[in-house]
């Protein structure tokens, strides 16, 4: 029984042992403090930002460190897109080229693949889902560095010098208190205005979620307020879907506009804490909000707990607000069953307030001016305004304050300088990637809430993607599947194996309908979240308005 | 959900209990619903992912899944609606189309298979992804991912039912895929192949090794099942053997007390050694031209240099004549017999009965001597019994832990993960162990102290407890006596003053001790770091204090649980297998419990209590022990200072040795008898629970061989007992007629239930897991409190030897290797023999991991390789005592306890020298 050939020797214990040098340059770089395991994703980015990557040695210390297996790290530091595990070369930058819809119209794929020729010794270059900057199509970004308009040149140029800040333009705190601001917030604290008094002026408002899923406001806080402390508020500041930047529009422009709506909405649900969940894609914002937070903590207009800004890292998945929660606890972002409602058991299995910062944005407004005058300029029976991200083929893309109610052709014709120079108007997606596709005769519609059931689509987010003669259906609704198969947290069947199968079997449309027609109903019927249930909206509008474009 | 909720199931009332899902409702009603990422197993968590359970809930725009969806008073869900029915069978599909064909299927009998055969679904309409790559680097576990469905059983497996940690579900959507560690080969990452995401994975992606071929295609599913206990710790995990053609092929987790399916990888992987070529199939009789030494060795697959075949008739009358040759004239006290804690319940009480009224002797023992018998001494001095008061599973209950000189994940591996699963439910676990065990992953207070130091790091907490008034005032007055000498005694014991010579800070033993005394429900687990010293006996007599002084004994989640090692040595004590004790722990001095066996086995009986197992060594050296009769033990791996030990056992006249293999011991035998297996048994074994269970045969023995009853049974034939046992039932009707403790636990009842804790109080009770609620069995029905002093280790470092050496076990190997060792699967990963030290003692030594060194002590030495293990504290060194080509017992100090006669196998002093 002398050791047989084959027999592997074991020399150390079992599995990775820590190195020294290791456990040195973690324990500098995230300081004496006890870790917490719900700031495992911060611990990875301090890591990474330093280092340009995660390796593994580094992260069996941080298992060690954290009292976690490796395998839970593992799971995390793999799930996002903008972790890097043990890169070939980690001092190269990395060149991500966003392909999503309004990129990939702008010609991304063509750029990805010039990049990739061009640059490939130089940089990492990645496809990247969409970077919220649709306005500017396409997108690239160098490490955490984004360039609109993106084309070799310019890529050349951020390679060699880097590149330009963008120059702020927010209302700073001071200028903001000087007009006017929180002070609704402090006659709330103070009592002068009741919370029964706001409530019911929210719920005149007809104020409705304005992430995508418009769950009334009012509702929301009632239920939340109802459940035993300790609770929690979360502003979902992840925007991912594809056409979407208006929120990164809000926080640039008017930060405390959205911070004193959630301090509000904080206020009247009585949370504890406040939590900002702001995407990777956003570094300008986590700079300004580093910036801004700590007026308004000094001057106790935030709960006990405070507010914590938490940096997403790249993960579409984490808009969805169980999946936020699962990452604002240091976990992959997998969303959960329902019921339980976040608003039950949500944050660290506490009541949660999630709200989308535009909904929060309004706030104010409503509050001071009055539900009724909000809710009047709605049109075609909608309440309110809200910011509609166009892009696609129009002159002027960009964040667009408009009523609520709105058709796709006013908001293109009105507010989008028409469409783009050599395009006819054929298509438009109202609500981003997940809203469906509709043909431009039903481009008079008023986008609104429930008022596109029966196309089989919805408005979203309020994402206009604006398609023309030029673009056919079918690519673009690989395009779709392909971000929904790239984005899917995996967990579900029907969304893990159906998005793929899906995008596989739309390359012949024609001869797939049957199945995917089929595979789209399982799909919406089986999937867990929203994501897998919405995916193949595009299909069933391809099959649906668009045959001329399947082949 | 408090209250239960009627609802409609397939417009069917039916009513859901607190907490079922619709999943388990439905299944309760006999309507069976899919479940892939589902499993109805204790301890496994609903997770929701597959989607193979969707049901329809009228008014809800999406399906929901049933095995996470908890009914509402009036909804009606329905089961077979088209709409469910049409997710399910594009769920397989999606699944069904990515899996291998039938033809390269890794196993056959799936519950993916099964349920795809009842959906109707055999192919996909869907197309195939790229297919990944298999992981074979592992000797017992295979991984191949294209049969995985991500559905994670396996994570929830690992990580919340067994606490192990090493697999994760990495990356996501179409990439989502399980990983070891961080994306690790299975071999190297941190595995420890206790197997349980194998049996709960439901498509044989990750499979046993053994039961697919080269190709990974599936070998014939097993023909039938046996249900029994698994032969290797005293956890008595349940296990049902698979069987094809009188082979074992596998074993799988059954839901036993102790288990609840859980397995360790000795007791799922090792179970091959009883078809190993080196089986014993015939007799054994010694040549003679072959002469003893105490250097001897044979080669155990060929005993031709040394022995000659025999038939069972001669090697019988040879064995028996030496013993009858020996006890008519030097008498029975030159014999002595070792019976074995691998044996069955029935085989310990023949192997004590034999030497007590064939051999004329109380010259009986086991390896209970070599492990718990410190441990005993003092729980029986203490409060009366030397079993434990509460069930490991107890733990459950408990709000603070404390395991002290025990390495549980290796040696209890089951235990261990219901500590983990408490440890993770939020209950404070205390680890107290000079060595950085695995447990400390999941411990809140860590305390490495020094080696031997015990009594003054366990008397300082008891000083605490005293001193600063967190004693149980109303447990001390009522159920304890010698509390004030307890008190007085310990007042020196400052934990300033303790923690220079124990090396915990005084702040962490007051905090510790507070954290005790002041739990809800504390327990203290303790193994052999605790009983193998020569204050083995005082450390316990601590361990008792502290529970009995803070009231943490007698009710549930409370208790003193020494972690009994061997699957029977609780039984084999309880049967009397011990020189003191008749079965039942009737002292052998005392005349009138004496008198009840003579009038059951119509013999008169030696008075004088028996020599212990070092100590009938001991005679044999000297000469005053000339016959042995050794069944299923290995004194010539196990004993401390084998050198002394060995030369005993070749000094003897006679040596009868009973095993499987031709073990070390029986190097030295005059003859050799081949016994079954435990697969090849029938018997009942009672773990370190209490738990009576029973065994059964799955596969028959090779060749000659026979069952050790029988030959038991024939030796005490020869011997003049007129014994006709027909089988191990009539053997444990008798015993149990003799014994209270198996009151109203029969034979047939083990037949039909598997499993009884005694004391059991009536035919129709499980039995009582927690004891001493309102007294303690001894004479006053009080605890005894009996102070200790602190006695050094025996032998201390020096300049010579200046390290401190502790032996062990390995989680691979059983004991001395003689079963493990001859485990294709254990082997492979365990397959050399290393001496563990820290990286800090390599480097000063100028060693690399994997060198060659020689450690010796003042009794010998060994050659082995050195493994760099940052768990050893600086300056000590850890030696496994299963390999027998570097035995470490040939190191091991055979100081004795005083009072439980253990040697001191966790200290002595020695060195390393470098490469040779």
């Amino acid at each position: 029984m002398a050791r047989a050939r084959g027999k592997q020797r074991r020399l150390h214990t079992r599995g990775r042992s820590i190195e020294p040098t290791a456990l040195k340059d973690v324990r500098e770089l995230l300081g004496d403090a006890p870790l917490q395991r719900d700031l495992l994703i911060e611990y990875l980015h301090r890591i990474q930002d330093h280092y340009h990557q995660l390796s593994r040695p580094y992260l069996v210390v941080l298992a060690a460190e954290m009292r976690i297996p490796m395998a839970e790290i593992y799971e995390v530091a793999s799930f996002y897109a903008h972790f890097h595990i043990d890169r070939k070369d980690p001092s190269l930058p990395i060149l991500r080229v966003c392909t999503s819809l309004p990129c990939m119209l702008a010609g991304a794929n063509e750029l990805l693949g010039r990049l990739r020729g061009q640059f490939s010794g130089r940089a990492q270059v990645l496809p990247a889902s969409c970077m919220g900057r649709c306005d500017c199509a396409p997108v690239a970004a160098v490490d955490a560095h984004y360039i609109g308009d993106a084309s070799p040149q310019l890529v050349a140029a951020a390679l060699d010098n880097g590149v330009d800040e963008p120059v702020p333009t927010a209302t700073r705190y001071a200028a903001y208190v000087a007009g006017k601001g929180y002070q609704l917030l402090q006659s709330c604290h103070k009592g002068e205005r009741s919370l029964a008094d706001i409530l019911k002026e929210l719920e005149a408002s007809g104020l409705r979620g304005l992430g995508g899923a418009g769950f009334p406001a009012a509702r929301k806080w009632r239920t939340v307020a109802a459940k035993p402390g300790p609770r929690y508020m979360v502003i979902n500041a992840d925007e991912g879907e594809p056409g979407t930047f208006k929120d990164r529009d809000y926080l640039a422009r008017d930060p405390h506009w959205v911070l004193e709506g959630a301090l509000l909405a904080a206020w009247a649900v009585g949370a504890d804490k406040v939590y900002i969940y702001l995407r990777d894609e956003y570094p300008e914002l986590h700079h300004l909000l580093a910036e801004e937070l700590p007026a308004v903590i000094e001057a106790s207009l935030a709960p006990a707990g405070g507010v914590e800004v938490r940096r997403g890292a790249g993960a579409y998945i984490c808009g969805e607000e169980s999946a936020m929660l699962e990452s604002i606890e240091g976990k992959r972002g997998l969303p959960r069953h329902r019921p339980p409602f976040v608003a039950e058991r949500g944050l660290f299995g506490r009541p949660t307030l999630v709200h989308n910062v535009e909904t929060l944005y309004w706030l104010r407004e409503i509050l001071e001016q009055g539900a009724k005058r909000f809710a009047s300029q709605g049109l075609n029976g909608a309440s309110g305004l809200r910011a509609w991200s166009v892009s696609g083929r129009v002159r002027k893309p960009g964040v667009k304050r408009a009523p609520a109610g709105i058709s796709a052709r006013q908001l293109i014709d009105d507010y989008a300088g028409g469409m783009a120079e050599g395009h006819t108007f054929h298509a438009f997606l109202p609500g981003g990637a997940s809203g469906g596709i509709l043909p431009a005769r039903l481009a008079d519609l008023p986008l609104d809430f429930g008022s596109l059931d029966e196309y089989g689509c919805f408005v979203g987010s309020g994402a206009l993607i604006v398609l023309s003669d030029q673009d056919n259906l079918s690519i673009v609704t690989r395009n779709l599947m392909g971000f929904f198969a790239h984005e899917s947290c995996g967990q579900c069947t029907p969304c893990r194996v159906g998005t793929e199968k899906a995008a596989e079997l739309l390359r012949t449309p024609v001869e797939n309908e049957g199945l995917l027609t089929e595979l789209a109903e399982v799909m919406t019927d089986a999937s867990i979240c929203g994501l897998g249930q919405a995916a193949p909206n595009p299909v069933r509008s391809l099959y649906r308005f668009f045959r001329d474009d399947l082949k | 959900m408090s209250e239960p909720v009627l609802f409609f199931l397939d417009d069917r009332e039916v009513t859901a209990e607190p907490g079922e899902s619709l999943w388990d409702v439905a299944q309760r009603e006999g309507t069976e619903i899919p479940h892939l990422c589902h499993s109805p197993e204790p301890g496994y968590r609903p997770d929701g992912n597959c989607r193979a359970c969707m049901v329809e809930v009228e008014g809800e725009r999406v399906l929901a899944a049933a095995c996470v969806r908890q009914p509402e008073a009036g909804m009606r869900v329905s089961t077979d609606s088209p709409r469910v029915e049409q997710a399910r069978r594009t769920i397989f599909q999606l699944l069904v189309a990515d899996m291998p064909g039938l033809d390269q299927a890794h196993r056959l009998d799936t519950p993916f298979a099964h349920w795809c055969g009842e959906l109707g679904v055999s192919t996909s309409p869907f197309l195939v992804r790229k297919l990944p790559k298999p992981d074979r680097s592992h000797p017992a576990v295979a991984w191949f991912p294209d049969a995985c469905i991500q559905c994670q059983i396996c994570v929830r497996a690992c990580r919340e039912v067994q606490h192990n940690d090493v697999i994760g579900m990495a990356y996501r959507g179409g990439s989502t895929q399980v990983v070891f560690d961080l994306d690790d080969v299975l071999a190297e990452s941190t595995c420890v192949a206790c197997g349980e995401c194998v049996q709960a994975c439901p498509t044989g992606a990750l499979m046993e090794s053994a039961r697919v071929n080269r190709m990974g295609n599936a070998l014939s599913p097993a023909k039938k099942k046996v249900a029994s206990i698994c032969p290797y710790c005293g956890v008595g995990c349940q296990i049902d053997f698979l069987v094809n053609d009188e082979r074992i092929v596998a074993v799988e987790g059954r839901d036993g007390p102790s288990n609840q399916n859980r397995l360790c990888v000795k007791g799922r992987f090792g179970f091959d050694y009883i078809h190993h070529p080196q089986r014993l199939t015939r007799p054994l009789i010694r040549r003679d031209d072959a002469p003893k030494a105490g250097t001897c060795t044979v080669d155990p697959a060929d005993p031709s240099s040394h022995f000659r075949e025999a038939s069972w008739e001669e090697a019988l009358e040879v064995a028996a004549k030496g013993f009858r040759k020996i006890r008519e004239r030097d008498s029975g006290e030159a014999l002595a017999g070792f019976g074995s804690a691998k044996g069955s319940n029935e085989e310990a009480y023949l192997v004590q009965k034999l030497v007590r009224t064939g051999f004329g002797t109380n010259n009986v023992d086991h390896c209970t001597r070599l492990c718990h018998a410190s441990s005993v001494a003092a729980l029986f001095e203490g409060i009366g019994s030397g079993a434990v008061t509460a069930p490991f599973t107890t733990c459950a209950e408990s709000d603070v832990i404390i395991v002290t000189g025990s390495n549980t994940s290796a040696n209890h591996p089951v235990a261990a993960t219901f500590l983990k699963q408490a440890a993770a439910r939020g209950a404070t676990l205390i680890v107290i162990d000079p060595r950085g065990v695995d447990l400390v992953a999941y411990a809140e207070h860590r305390l490495l102290f020094q080696p031997g130091s015990d009594v003054a790091l366990l008397n300082a907490m008891l000083h605490v407890i005293i001193e600063e008034d967190l004693y149980d005032h109303d447990f001390v007055e009522h159920r304890t006596e010698g509390f004030e000498e307890l008190a007085r005694h310990i007042r020196p014991y400052r934990p300033e003053a303790m923690a220079p010579v124990c090396g915990i800070e005084a702040e962490t033993i007051r905090r510790v001790a507070r954290i005790y005394a002041g739990a809800k429900a504390a327990v203290i687990f303790w193994g052999m770091g605790i009983s193998q010293h020569v204050h083995g006996t005082d450390n316990v007599r601590c361990l008792i204090a502290l529970a009995t002084i803070c009231g943490q004994i007698g009710r549930p989640g409370t208790g003193l649980h020494p972690l009994r090692g061997q699957n029977n040595v609780q039984g084999a004590s309880d049967a009397g297998l011990i020189p003191m004790f008749l079965p039942d722990y009737q002292s052998v001095e005392d005349a009138g419990k004496r008198a009840r066996y003579e009038k059951a086995w119509g013999v008169k009986l030696p008075e004088k209590r028996g020599l212990t197992v070092v100590e009938i060594i001991d005679a044999a050296f000297d000469g005053s022990i000339k016959g042995l009769y050794v069944m299923g033990e290995n004194p010539a791996m196990s004993d401390p200072n084998l050198g002394h030990a060995r030369e005993g056992l070749a000094r003897l006249e006679h040596l009868v040795v009973q095993d499987l293999f031709l073990t070390e011991t029986a190097f030295h035998a005059d003859v050799v008898l081949p016994a079954a297996a435990w697969p090849e048994k029938e018997g009942t074994v009672t773990n370190t629970n209490r738990q009576v269970q029973m065994g059964r045969s799955a596969v028959a023995p090779p060749g000659e061989v026979r069952q050790d009853w029988w030959i038991i049974q024939e030796l005490a034939r020869r011997l003049g007992l007129d014994w006709n046992y027909q089988g191990p039932a009539e053997v444990y009707r008798e015993m149990s007629g003799l014994m209270v403790s198996l009151d109203h636990i029969s034979w047939e009842r083990l037949q039909a239930e598997g499993s009884v804790t005694y004391p059991c109080s009536s035919d129709d009770e499980p039995g009582q897991e927690v004891v001493f609620g309102d007294r303690f069995p001894t004479a006053s029905g009080r605890a005894r409190l009996v102070p200790a002093d602190i006695i050094p280790p025996d032998e201390l470092p020096d300049e010579r030897y200046p390290m401190i050496l502790i032996t062990g076990r390995l989680l691979e190997h059983w004991h001395t290797g003689a079963m493990t060792r001859r485990s294709r699967a254990l082997d492979a990963i365990e397959p050399e023999a290393a001496v563990s030290l820290s990286p800090g003692d390599l480097g000063s030594l100028r060693l690399t991991a994997g060198a060659s060194v020689r450690v010796k002590t003042r009794r010998g030495y060994i050659d082995l390789m050195a493994r760099a293990d940052p768990r050893v504290p600086v300056g000590t060194l850890f030696i496994p005592f299963c390999f027998f080509e570097a035995a470490a017992n040939l190191l091991t100090n055979p100081a004795l306890d005083p009072y439980g006669k253990i040697p001191e196998y966790k200290f002595c002093a020695a060195r390393v020298e470098g490469s040779i």
